[in-house]
């Protein structure tokens, strides 16, 4: 049989679809990651009204609520559940294709070019996800929060930070972001197929550039609370 | 003459597909530094074949770096250490005496292993023939320059084209993905007119070709380009995800009332 034979007919192989290809998924991958950095930047813009105080901060927390006659938290939500979804459906599956595509594995591979974020993203992946729900039951439905007042989010926020465990946990949360985010930002062009000399020191500076700014006033805000400038 | 030295070789013997393999030591004693690798393990085999044992299978061919035939991993990195250079181009120079040197074959679901350091790379024969080629009529030859071809255009495509197909990219990507070998040839291809009428079929082809063989995916770690003795750029799997997008997105579906004259 030749080698022309051997290779699966084409017209049936291109039938396998996008999202059932390697870089299909990639771009699934990409396109929701694009979303999700796109909230943690706008979450971290919107949580500078803290350090306007309280009345600023519950201000804006009542427009996310009211906006749209209350219709428009939840389109937010909803957009948000579908990328988080659709995001961790495309790592998974690319995940075990990987690990299935190298069976036997070397005995000492030597890392040359990989940094140590990009062969950390399904770790920092799983406790940001593991996070994100922290984060819920603890700020948004109040679930295990020590004292949690519906009508008062600035306070929420003020108490929150004030239990040293759980500011940690938001440290070494962000931490785990910055790492997701300077891999991911840059990735995602390259998933994209956004590469062109002219381009290519922009969309690195521009990675770091995000994620630093995003994670930097992110960590700000439980040091600020523990300090007590924010109190 | 410079001076001639030992060194330890751990190599992985592994009888055929099915077999398991597994790590044996050997010495490879009075190495001269102007060797190159594969002549040092020529060195070693003549010493097994004299005592009777089988062997080190590897592969090799041109040995002057164009083939694309030798691999191995040589302390964990495909093609030993030095960058831009295939095994076969690699000298003992770069190593010391007293040097322990651990030698693999290209570990991939996709590249079974024949025999110890030899690797099945038939899948690479197969994604090229799944859509790595240009069709055009044969007769007599057009005039040359015919088709203005811009310089940059020829630059990048001879650029991808010196990708030899000898499988480092594969062996070095954490998630033993052929990428970058695929986007080579899709940009090698891609850049030049004579590629054109094909090209969004080729791109979907290839790329399910790939998947079928079982490759991993890329996770933009850059190991491949690190490794590849022809400095293929990763540049080329963007353009290729690129391709593949706009082909996603314009794709016809075959019908059976094709076109016609009238």
């Amino acid at each position: 049989m030749s080698v022309a034979e051997q290779s699966i007919a084409g017209a049936e192989a291109r039938g396998h679809g996008f999202l059932a290809s390697s870089v299909g998924r990639k771009v699934v991958m990409a396109a929701t990651g694009v979303i999700l950095f796109g909230f943690v930047t706008v979450h971290m813009l919107g949580n500078l009204t803290s350090y306007m105080g309280a009345e600023a901060m519950n201000h804006y927390a009542q427009f996310l609520r009211t906006m749209v006659h209350g219709m428009g938290i939840w389109v937010f939500r909803a957009v948000l559940l579908t990328a988080v979804g659709l995001h961790i459906w495309a790592a998974t599956t690319l995940t075990l294709d990987n690990m299935a595509a190298r069976p036997v594995g070397y005995r000492n591979q030597q890392n040359v070019a990989s940094t140590w974020a990009s062969r950390t993203m399904r770790w920092s992946g799983v406790i940001l996800a593991a996070f994100i729900i922290y984060h819920l039951l603890h700020l948004t439905t109040g679930t295990v929060h020590p004292n949690f007042d519906h009508a008062n989010p600035y306070a929420n926020f003020v108490n929150g930070f004030k239990v040293p465990a759980a500011a940690g946990f938001y440290i070494v949360a962000q931490l785990c972001l910055g790492l997701h985010m300077w891999h991911g930002v840059w990735s995602c062009t390259q998933s994209f197929g956004l590469a062109h000399p002219r381009y290519n020191s922009l969309r690195r500076n521009f990675a770091t550039g995000l994620t630093v700014l995003v994670v930097g006033v992110n960590i700000s805000y439980p040091i600020a609370v523990l300090t007590g400038f924010i109190h | 003459m410079s001076k001639h030295f030992n060194l330890t070789l751990h190599v992985w013997r592994q009888k055929n597909a099915k077999c398991d393999g597994k790590f044996v030591e050997y010495p490879a004693e009075n190495i001269s530094p102007d060797m190159s690798f594969l002549e040092m393990l020529d060195v070693v085999n003549e010493g097994l074949i004299r005592k009777g044992e089988e062997p080190i299978a590897f592969d090799h061919d041109c040995r002057e770096g164009i083939c694309g035939t030798c691999s191995m991993v040589i302390n964990g990195r495909p093609h030993g250490p030095r960058e831009r250079t295939t095994t076969c181009q690699l000298h003992m120079r770069s190593f010391k005496d007293g040097d322990s040197i651990t030698l693999e074959p290209w570990r991939a679901e996709a590249f079974p292993v024949i025999k110890d350091l030899m690797v099945d790379r038939g899948a690479f024969d197969r994604i090229i023939a799944a859509g790595g080629f240009i069709s055009v009529p044969t007769g007599s030859p057009q005039d040359a320059n015919a088709l203005p071809i811009p310089k940059e255009s020829a630059d990048l495509s001879m650029d991808a084209a010196a990708c030899i197909g000898c499988g480092a990219c594969v062996a070095a990507c954490p998630n033993a993905s052929a990428m970058l070998f695929v986007s080579a040839k899709i940009s090698h291809l891609g850049h030049l007119p004579q590629g054109q009428p094909e090209r969004y079929l080729r791109v979907r082809d290839m790329i399910a070709q790939m998947d079928a063989e079982e490759f991993g995916t890329c996770t933009n770690h850059g190991e491949c380009e690190a490794a590849c003795p022809k400095g293929i750029k990763m540049e080329n799997i963007a353009r290729m995800n690129r391709d593949f997008i706009k082909a996603s997105l314009t794709y016809r579906p075959a019908t059976t009332s094709g076109g016609g004259a009238g």
